[in-house]
């Protein structure tokens, strides 16, 4: 159903347009090129468009063709291992097409339509199916099965499904009342994927990084915020947890980015390995790159396209994290097109719908009954770049109100080699009760308290830091100076993490806690020492503490922490005469 | 021949607003002529059936509803050639040098289309700059977008003027090409550029734009898109290394600021207008190396903060944009530094990437890291002094004061026509730090301490006394 309009007004990226009855948010094709816009308002007669490539030379008068479809994606094999723009265009293709720069009225389609898949179907003649349903399967890489299932606002009774290699395009099978089915169908990027129900997010995204797991965890289906001063080792981190998070699927969007660094990125994820198959990491990702100067409403809906895969991967039943990378630069689109409109600015300019906009975003994370009854879940971890490093900035704020975990990044202490930097005492979590259960049936009923004990052993080292520095650390009383110093290990032999070293990368949620635990417990038999009178600097320098260091480095954790805890209590005991 | 249309109803400011028109396409070229039959030039802003508005480059002066206006049909378009390199023109384009008009061998439209990300090679090989504050400690690499955060009455022109000067890629015969893009600087500040870019010869492989302050703000609008579409046309046709320099981004930004009020737009932060951010990317980016491709543009841009604030928002939108910024110090000039690049606040992002064995030499990051570390400590203590007094510290803490000295005197400070190469950067720095009690360089590697510690330096390998470990495998690892 397509009908002709013209084009009335052009301002820069916003055209208004006579002659289309278009709903809002529906993807209208302006001008003889056929740039690609979407409707963002109506006004009595006259329909406004945002438009997502650059309207130099475009008139008054050429056509507007109303594609009476909202934005969408095309959803099916061929996904992972792509590397989009802002509007799913695949990169490698633009170039294909029309060189280096990217130029405009050039479209291509988000798979690759030629490609043939081998197509296993799982339901027969017969049967039931309704919306979200799996059809059957395709080998997409080595190590994810793809899901193809029923489109969600489709039901009926299999008329035909026949197994062989199929194009996307190819029909698959048929229903009762003639529907085709297809390996792919698409969906619009601004309507959440329908879920049969949201589950509480009690199970917590294992990262194997001790800091996350271990004080401030994040759930699967949670939300998380970091911020990304420069220097903080934010690309490390990104990657360690694209890499170890027991997340199936990972999608990253480089939203507004500077073209060097995505250059980088597109360059470095491709060579990362998936440490747990050995294979590329890239069969199980989706990069999506839409940089600083690409035109803005692009950027503005790449946040989108990247949420809408990620649901995809979610109604299979899989695990998917999301990195949003950043969100600031998502926010300032959303101001630039705002202005345009000339809408009423509220706070800093940015629109009045900012902390909405932001909060149905991260919304569409979750934890999922799928329709298609499996359990899926996507994580969303949103990087925030405050202008002047300023907190109170109304994204970072209206971010803030809304995650549930904030893993504050800190230069200072990059520049310190504390990695991964996270700020002990900003960060914060809000699931670590919500977790309990699972911790008592999976690590250990003590872990809650041993967590706990981390935290305020952390937070009372800070408070002592500050009569250090004004008296010294010689001038506190002993039980005072083996608190800071039990801190210190945890700091040190606990926060700390190597990416780079082989076993210290990953470390496992047991590990984490047979290490807390073994570093806590040399704390309290430290302290016992103490009150029976041994000198602290004879408890600071027994050996059994510096191996303690050591021990994350072993690939057989238990059998070294056996023996330094031996070790340990021969000192103790040592140390009291006996 | 294009119509004439006589039917200017409104001028306001630099804007004129035309009635009746057939269709016009945005952002076309507009000639207007006025009763003595002089010509301005101008761009479409908004177009529709009833309406449309020009801005006009060279600004309304002379205009009248009785102005002819023509729209051309086509886009601003540069004619490019390599006849370029030398030649001086105007913020517009015009020779200015007296020359004739420049035979074009192409023509390029000056908005410039966004390079792929896919297409961009990231950017790693080392410029000398010559000048050690950048070299060692915010190296630039080719492709960089690197502005200089200045403020006024600081030396800003004359360190863009060393740069350009000796700018090299080391093992690389070829020099840079230069494209000097002038915007609303003063005639006398322009005057010392090229009084300076003749002196040296440099003007031969330059190309200069010149819009100064008493041009019409509208075309400082298009001056650095005309620069950077002859930067890429000579990069990308005719392979060539070219540095660009634009001067001063603020000036650029309060233009824009201007045409935005013109436009009666809803002002952003301080009345800078929202797409602010949109608008400077559409010219940083147009920075980098593409795949495949044998020319590299590479930015080096001017910018004064306003009252030194670099919380300002064209110093702070612009920092989210570029790779980084050299900061200048007033307090250095002060006392007499040059240059007085303030090392701390200063960062170049892609460093990483640019420097190290191969590229640089081994030891830079770690001397880099060492001589950040203890002058920001020396710098701290400092504070301490004024409070406390000199006697109140520890030898240790003293050793760290008198570096920051040294630091600043010798590092920092070096002749405008003093072209020191990587290896003496680097090895000055090992100079200053030989100055320090050697266990305290903890950011420096055992073995490269043995390898160019002064001290060390010609002994054989095993003399060197035994030093505990303090190289951090993870230091290295983490460089992003």
């Amino acid at each position: 159903m397509e009908v002709k309009g013209e084009i009335y007004r052009v301002s820069g990226p916003v055209v208004t347009a006579i002659g289309i009855n278009a709903r809002m948010y529906d993807v209208v094709k302006v001008g003889d090129d056929g740039l690609m816009g979407e409707v963002i308002g109506i006004e009595s007669e006259k329909t406004i468009i945002q438009v997502y490539e650059d309207t130099s030379s475009v008139k008054p008068g050429e056509p507007v063709i109303d594609t009476g479809m909202p934005l969408s994606v095309e959803l099916g094999p061929g996904l992972l291992e792509s590397i989009y723009d802002g509007i799913q265009r695949p990169l490698p293709v633009l170039v294909e097409k029309m060189g280096d720069f990217i130029q405009r009225g050039v479209s291509a389609s988000g798979l690759d339509h030629d490609k043939k898949w081998a197509f296993k179907p799982l339901v027969n003649k017969g049967e039931k199916v309704s919306g979200g349903d799996i059809l059957g399967s395709v080998q997409e890489t080595e190590n994810i099965e793809h899901r193809i299932l029923v489109p969600p606002l489709v039901s009926g009774v299999i008329d035909e499904i026949d197994a062989g290699t199929f194009t996307v395009d190819d029909v698959i099978g048929q229903l009762s009342d003639g529907t085709e089915l297809k390996l792919m169908h698409y969906w619009p990027v601004r309507l959440p994927r329908p879920v049969t129900e949201k589950l509480r997010p009690t199970i917590p995204l294992i990262t194997g990084q001790r800091i996350f797991d271990g004080l401030f965890p994040l759930a699967k289906g949670g939300t998380a915020a970091i911020p990304g001063p420069f220097g903080s080792g934010k690309t490390v981190m990104q990657q360690q947890l694209a890499k170890w998070s027991d997340a199936e699927i990972v999608v990253y969007i480089g939203c507004g980015e500077r073209g060097n660094e995505m250059a980088d990125v597109l360059n470095e994820f491709p060579l990362l390995e998936d440490p747990k198959t050995g294979r590329p990491l890239m069969e199980r990702t989706v990069l999506i790159a839409n940089t600083s100067n690409m035109p803005v409403a692009a950027r503005e809906a790449s946040v989108y396209t990247g949420i809408t895969i990620a649901e995809y991967y979610r109604d299979m039943g899989y695990d998917v994290s999301l990195m949003a990378d950043s969100t600031s630069r998502w926010a300032e689109a959303m101001r630039e097109i705002s202005s345009r409109l000339e809408e009423m600015p509220g706070e800093e300019g940015y629109p009045a719908y900012l902390a909405a906009k932001l909060a149905e975003f991260y919304e569409r994370a979750g934890r999922a009954r799928a329709l298609c009854g499996r359990d899926g879940s996507v994580t969303v971890i949103g990087a925030v770049s405050p202008p002047g490093g300023d907190f109170s900035e109304p994204v970072t704020q209206n971010t803030l109100r809304i995650v549930k975990v904030f893993w504050a990044l800190d230069a200072k202490l990059a520049q310190r080699r504390h990695f991964p930097a996270i700020n002990w005492l900003t960060s914060y979590s809000l699931y670590g009760r919500v977790f309990d259960e699972w911790y008592e049936k999976n690590i250990s009923p003590e872990w809650t308290k041993l967590r706990g004990d981390a935290m305020n052993l952390l937070q009372v080292e800070a408070e002592l830091q500050d009569i250090v520095q004004l008296v010294g650390s010689d001038a506190l009383p002993e039980d005072q100076q083996l608190t800071l110093e039990v801190a210190r290990m945890v700091r040190e032999y606990f926060l700390q993490q190597n990416a780079y070293h082989e076993v210290d990368s990953y470390c496992p949620m047991k590990n984490q806690y047979k290490m807390l635990k073994a570093i806590l417990t040399w704390g309290e038999k430290a302290v016992a020492a103490l009150e029976s009178g041994v000198p602290v600097a004879d408890i600071l320098s027994l050996e059994s503490k510096d191996t303690l260091a050591k021990v994350r480095f072993e690939a057989d954790l238990d059998a070294a922490l056996d023996t330094v805890m031996k070790k340990a209590d021969l000192e103790f005991a040592g140390l009291r005469g006996e | 021949m294009t119509k004439e249309y006589k039917t200017i109803r409104d001028v306001s400011g630099p804007l004129i607003f035309v009635e009746k028109t057939e269709p016009v396409g945005y952002a076309e070229l507009v000639n207007v002529t006025l009763d003595d039959g002089s010509v301005k030039r101008g761009q479409v802003l908004d177009t529709s059936k009833d309406m449309v508005v020009v801005q006009i480059f060279e600004g309304t002066g002379g205009l009248n509803r009785g102005s002819g206006v023509r729209f051309t049909g086509e886009t601003i378009k540069l004619p490019v050639s390599q006849d370029m390199l030398g030649r001086i023109l105007s913020g517009s384009g015009e020779p200015l040098d007296g020359g004739p008009r420049i035979v074009p061998e192409d023509r390029w439209d000056i908005t410039g289309a966004a390079i792929n990300p896919y297409s961009r090679n990231p950017p790693a090989e080392f410029i000398q700059t010559g000048i050690s504050t950048i070299d060692g400690m915010n190296t630039l690499v080719r492709g960089q977008k690197l502005p200089i955060f200045s403020g006024s009455g600081l030396p800003h022109n004359e360190i863009a003027l060393q740069i350009a000067r000796q700018a090299k890629v080391l093992g690389a015969e070829e020099e840079f090409s230069v494209v000097f893009a002038a915007m609303g600087i003063t005639n006398e500040e322009a005057q010392h550029f090229m009084h300076d870019f003749e002196r040296t010869g440099a003007l031969e492989r330059a190309v200069v734009f010149m819009n100064l302050a008493d041009d019409p703000a509208v075309e400082r609008l298009i001056t650095p898109r005309l620069a950077l579409t002859a930067a890429e046309y000579l990069a990308y046709e005719h392979d060539m290394h070219v540095l660009v320099i634009l001067t001063d981004i603020t000036n650029y930004c309060e233009a824009l600021r201007q045409m935005g009020a013109a436009r009666e737009e809803v002002p952003g932060r301080r009345g800078y207008p929202g797409y602010m951010y949109t608008d400077l990317a559409s010219n940083y980016e147009r920075a980098g190396v593409i795949k495949g491709r044998k020319g590299s543009v590479t930015q080096f841009s001017i910018l004064s903060m306003p009252g030194d604030d670099i919380t300002h928002p064209i110093p702070d939108l612009s920092g989210y944009i570029t790779e980084g910024q050299i900061v200048i110090s007033r307090e250095l000039h002060m006392k007499g530094i040059y240059p007085p690049v303030n090392v701390l606040p200063s960062l170049s992002r892609l460093m990483n990437s640019g420097i190290g064995p191969g590229r640089t030499r081994e030891d830079h990051k770690a001397v880099s890291d060492q001589l950040y570390a203890a002058y920001a400590e020396g710098k701290d203590l400092r504070g301490l002094v004024a409070i406390v007094g000199k006697e109140a510290l520890s030898e240790r803490d003293r050793k760290f004061l008198e570096f920051a000295d040294l630091f600043e005197d010798r590092f920092v400070r070096q002749g405008m026509e003093e072209d020191r190469s990587i290896e003496e950067t680097l090895d000055l720095g090992w100079e200053l730090l030989s100055s320090l009690p050697e266990a305290q360089l903890t950011r420096i590697d055992n073995k490269f301490i043995e390898k160019y510690h002064p001290a060390h330096r010609g002994k054989a390998r095993g003399e060197a006394p035994p030093r505990e470990s303090t190289g951090d495998a993870e230091a290295e690892a983490t460089a992003e």
